[in-house]
């Protein structure tokens, strides 16, 4: 198979001219300066010595992350830049959907931006005047093809351009996240117009975010990072390459956040007085506090309401027996640490199933929250409770050892407590922590509060906050088949 | 470079398209529309009848009927100056056709120019009747001259714009510094004024080193004196001065292309 697209050492470097944007061209003129100033202040390079060859008839991939090179690549093969060193070969029309719409006119009509567009994209007239029914009823614009394209909505636009680009007929089609031009019937159509692409053995190249896409779709991938290539050949192994790389960033990206929270909250904590005042408002609050909380919860999704409200009404009914103000507490403060430290709790960790501490999980996988706590002088009554909150503040669940009928003895020194769940059963999301230690009647020894952050990972994008294990049983004549790729 | 400039050559079919998208967007959404292309020359023209015959009365015999004698020069000024104020904002405003789409840039600067010229066209007509009214025949033998002068013209006003659209994706003061050099640039141009004043003949060699000047006076010598083409000399050194400057003009635009997709 010969390749269609080549890219051979190539390297792209972006100049910024930036001491420049503010001279004239009288003062370049008077210094004399104009060459020098026409020298470049700073260099960034885009691309750093990539190769890679496109084979003919090929879905291609190109995955990283912002920044990291791909649509400058995409560019390079289009021919609108060019590279600063090595080569870059193409074979065959191309078209390019980089920016759809690119070339309209805002005042005049759809059917003239038709033909201008295509022209700009290297058919001719006559090419056109053959495409255009199929280019309208491809956007699905019959009804608005005479009006002035500034009258368009942006989903109008895009599908028109999208609608022309792909009605070229390239040999090679060059796609930069596009996908997102419209409805989900239109996105449909353009994946079925890719899909027919394929069949008729069109090379594609395709950037874009949506690693489902790739998976799906592409023969083959490429993963590039901060203008390097880092991976390169079967889709799903180069996703999955991306993605535990992405994880490692995540995780040391959280476990900074989470130093910088925990530092910062041990600078204002220590007891002092306005941390207790904090809880006996919410303590005598607490009551009317708690509907409003997941009144505010509510409002950040309809179903985090419903489940807001599930593990809030528990602690309500439990203060009947004049239980728990402690966690009730937790639906009101903001992020931060208060107590008296009578009792004090270090050394917060989330542990995985290796044993290590880490900040990112994968769903259903199994997580140890460990802490140490240390009494200074020896307690009698402690309660010791966690709570998790997702991203909106929604209290997804919360416990504490007073609500699971432990009654506390003594606690002499130090003493680790390991809250260990056997599988975390959220769906993907980032993920908040509180532990707390404090007496039966609310009384803090120490509170932390959304210190620790942690992210739940998965492939499946359900909705929701809480996954049970489940599975899907079918009786009768009812089939499905496995996601395929270029389906 | 002169592939390049064969490319341009290939791509007409897009220009034509383009030049046509320009005119028709200009005037889209207007009440008068087209009308407007000749509402403007007219109203120049009766501005400049009122002012130079009733209120400062010109003093040259030959400039007569005065409005109808800076006519002849106000149309191609007009051409040359909007083109390049135009085409000096081109690639910047046509910006995202650069960065977005694989698309020979100098044709931007080269739309402006010809859709100007088109302007130009249509107020030659108006030129013309003006010319019925005034029973001023330019003579026949005269009028085989135009086509040359405005290909010299066109040639000439490539090359600038080209040149001034490149230069100011780098340096964006050209814009303002272009409309305060086409201004002091309108008056020293004999085109309100009469080449054959005794006090502009006076400061001939500084007036033949103007370019403009030679269109100007060719286009006055066409359409409005009567008596055989007299400029043919000064007209054919600027279109041999042109095709240079063009060149010259293209050269820079193509060193500098590789620098518009990022400079935009």
């Amino acid at each position: 198979m010969t390749a269609v697209i080549e890219l051979v050492n190539v390297t792209k470097i972006y100049r910024r001219y930036s001491g420049r944007h503010f001279a004239t061209l009288k003062s370049a003129l008077l210094q004399r300066s104009i060459l020098r100033d026409l020298q470049p202040t700073e260099v960034f390079p885009a691309l750093s010595d990539v190769s890679f060859a496109v084979p003919s008839g090929s879905t291609f991939g190109v995955i990283g992350r912002n920044g990291s090179g791909k649509s400058t690549a995409l560019k390079l093969v289009a021919g609108i830049t060019k590279a600063t060193t090595g080569t870059v070969r193409v074979k065959g029309r191309i078209s390019a959907l980089i920016e759809l719409g690119a070339g309209f006119h805002p005042e005049i009509s759809g059917r003239e931006n038709v033909f201008i567009n295509g022209i700009m994209l290297g058919l001719s007239k006559r090419e056109i005047e053959q495409r255009f029914d199929e280019i309208v009823d491809f956007a699905e614009l019959r009804d608005f093809i005479d009006a002035p394209v500034k009258t368009y909505s942006s989903g109008m636009y895009m599908r028109l351009g999208f609608a022309v680009a792909i009605h070229v007929e390239p040999e090679v089609l060059l796609v930069d996240e596009v996908l997102a031009v419209g409805d989900e019937g239109f996105t449909h159509k353009c994946l079925d117009k890719f899909a027919e692409f394929r069949r008729r053995g069109r090379t594609i190249l395709l950037v874009t975010h949506s690693l489902g896409l790739v998976e799906r779709f592409c023969d083959e991938a490429v993963w590039l990072d901060s203008g390097r290539l880092r991976g390169e050949g079967d889709p799903r192994r180069v996703v999955d390459a991306y993605l535990a790389a992405t994880e490692e960033r995540e995780e040391a990206l959280m476990a900074a956040t989470t130093a910088k929270a925990v530092a910062s909250s041990v600078g204002t904590g220590a007891g002092s007085r306005p941390a207790d005042a904090t809880v006996g408002r919410a303590a005598t609050g607490g009551s009317t506090g708690g509907p409003a909380a997941s009144n505010g919860a509510g409002s950040g999704s309809s179903t985090a309401a419903g489940m807001g409200a599930a593990p809030e009404a528990g602690p309500r009914s439990n203060e009947e027996e004049g239980a728990a103000p402690g966690l009730r507490n937790m639906f009101q403060a903001d992020e931060g640490r208060w107590g008296s430290r009578e009792i004090e709790i270090t050394d917060v960790a989330l542990i995985d199933r290796a044993g290590e501490p880490a900040f990112v999980f994968h769903s259903g996988d199994p997580v140890a929250i460990r802490f140490k706590i240390r009494a200074h002088a020896a307690a009698a009554d402690f309660v010791i409770g966690i709570g998790l909150f997702n991203a909106e503040g929604v209290c997804c669940y919360g416990t504490n050892t007073h609500l699971e009928e432990m009654a506390s003895v003594q606690l002499v020194g130090e003493a680790q407590v390991t809250f260990a769940i056997d599988s975390l059963d959220l769906v993907e999301g980032t993920y908040k922590l509180d532990v707390a230690v404090h007496k039966r009647d609310g009384y803090p020894y120490d509170y932390h509060r959304l210190l620790y952050t942690f992210r739940v990972k998965s492939r499946t994008h359900d909705a929701g906050i809480y996954r049970p294990h489940h599975r899907w049983e079918f009786s009768g004549a009812i089939s499905f088949r496995p996601a395929e790729k270029g389906a | 470079m002169f592939s390049n400039l064969a490319q341009v050559i290939r791509y007409r079919g897009l220009i034509q398209s383009l030049v046509a998208r320009e005119l028709k967007a200009r005037y889209r959404g207007s009440v008068l529309g087209f009308l407007w292309t000749f509402i403007h020359p007219l109203l120049l023209l009766s501005i400049y009848t009122f002012v130079f015959t009733v209120i400062l009365p010109n003093r040259s015999p030959a400039a007569q009927p005065y409005g109808l004698f800076m006519f002849c020069g106000i149309l191609p000024w007009n051409w040359f100056s909007s083109s390049l104020l135009e085409a000096s904002n081109s690639l910047v405003s046509g910006g995202n056709l650069i960065k977005k789409v694989l698309f020979p840039a100098e044709i931007l600067p080269i739309v402006n120019v010809l859709a100007n010229m088109i302007h130009f066209f249509f107020g030659l007509v108006i030129l013309l009747a003006f010319l019925v009214v005034y029973q001023h025949w330019p003579d026949p033998g005269d009028l085989v001259w135009f086509p040359v002068v405005v290909v010299i013209q066109l040639i000439f006003t490539a090359g600038l714009a080209l040149l001034l659209s490149a230069l100011t994706v780098h340096f964006r003061d050209i814009r303002d510094l272009l409309s305060n050099v086409l201004l002091f640039w309108f008056f020293a141009t004999p085109i309100i004024y009469p080449w054959l004043d005794p006090n502009v003949i006076r400061y001939k060699r500084l007036f033949d080193l103007n370019p403009f000047t030679h269109l100007a006076v060719s286009y006055q010598e066409i359409l409005f004196f009567h008596g055989p083409f007299g400029h043919a000399k000064g007209l054919l050194a600027l279109g041999g001065a042109s095709i240079v400057f063009f060149l010259g003009g293209y050269w820079v635009f193509d060193r500098l292309r590789d620098s518009f997709a990022e400079a935009v």
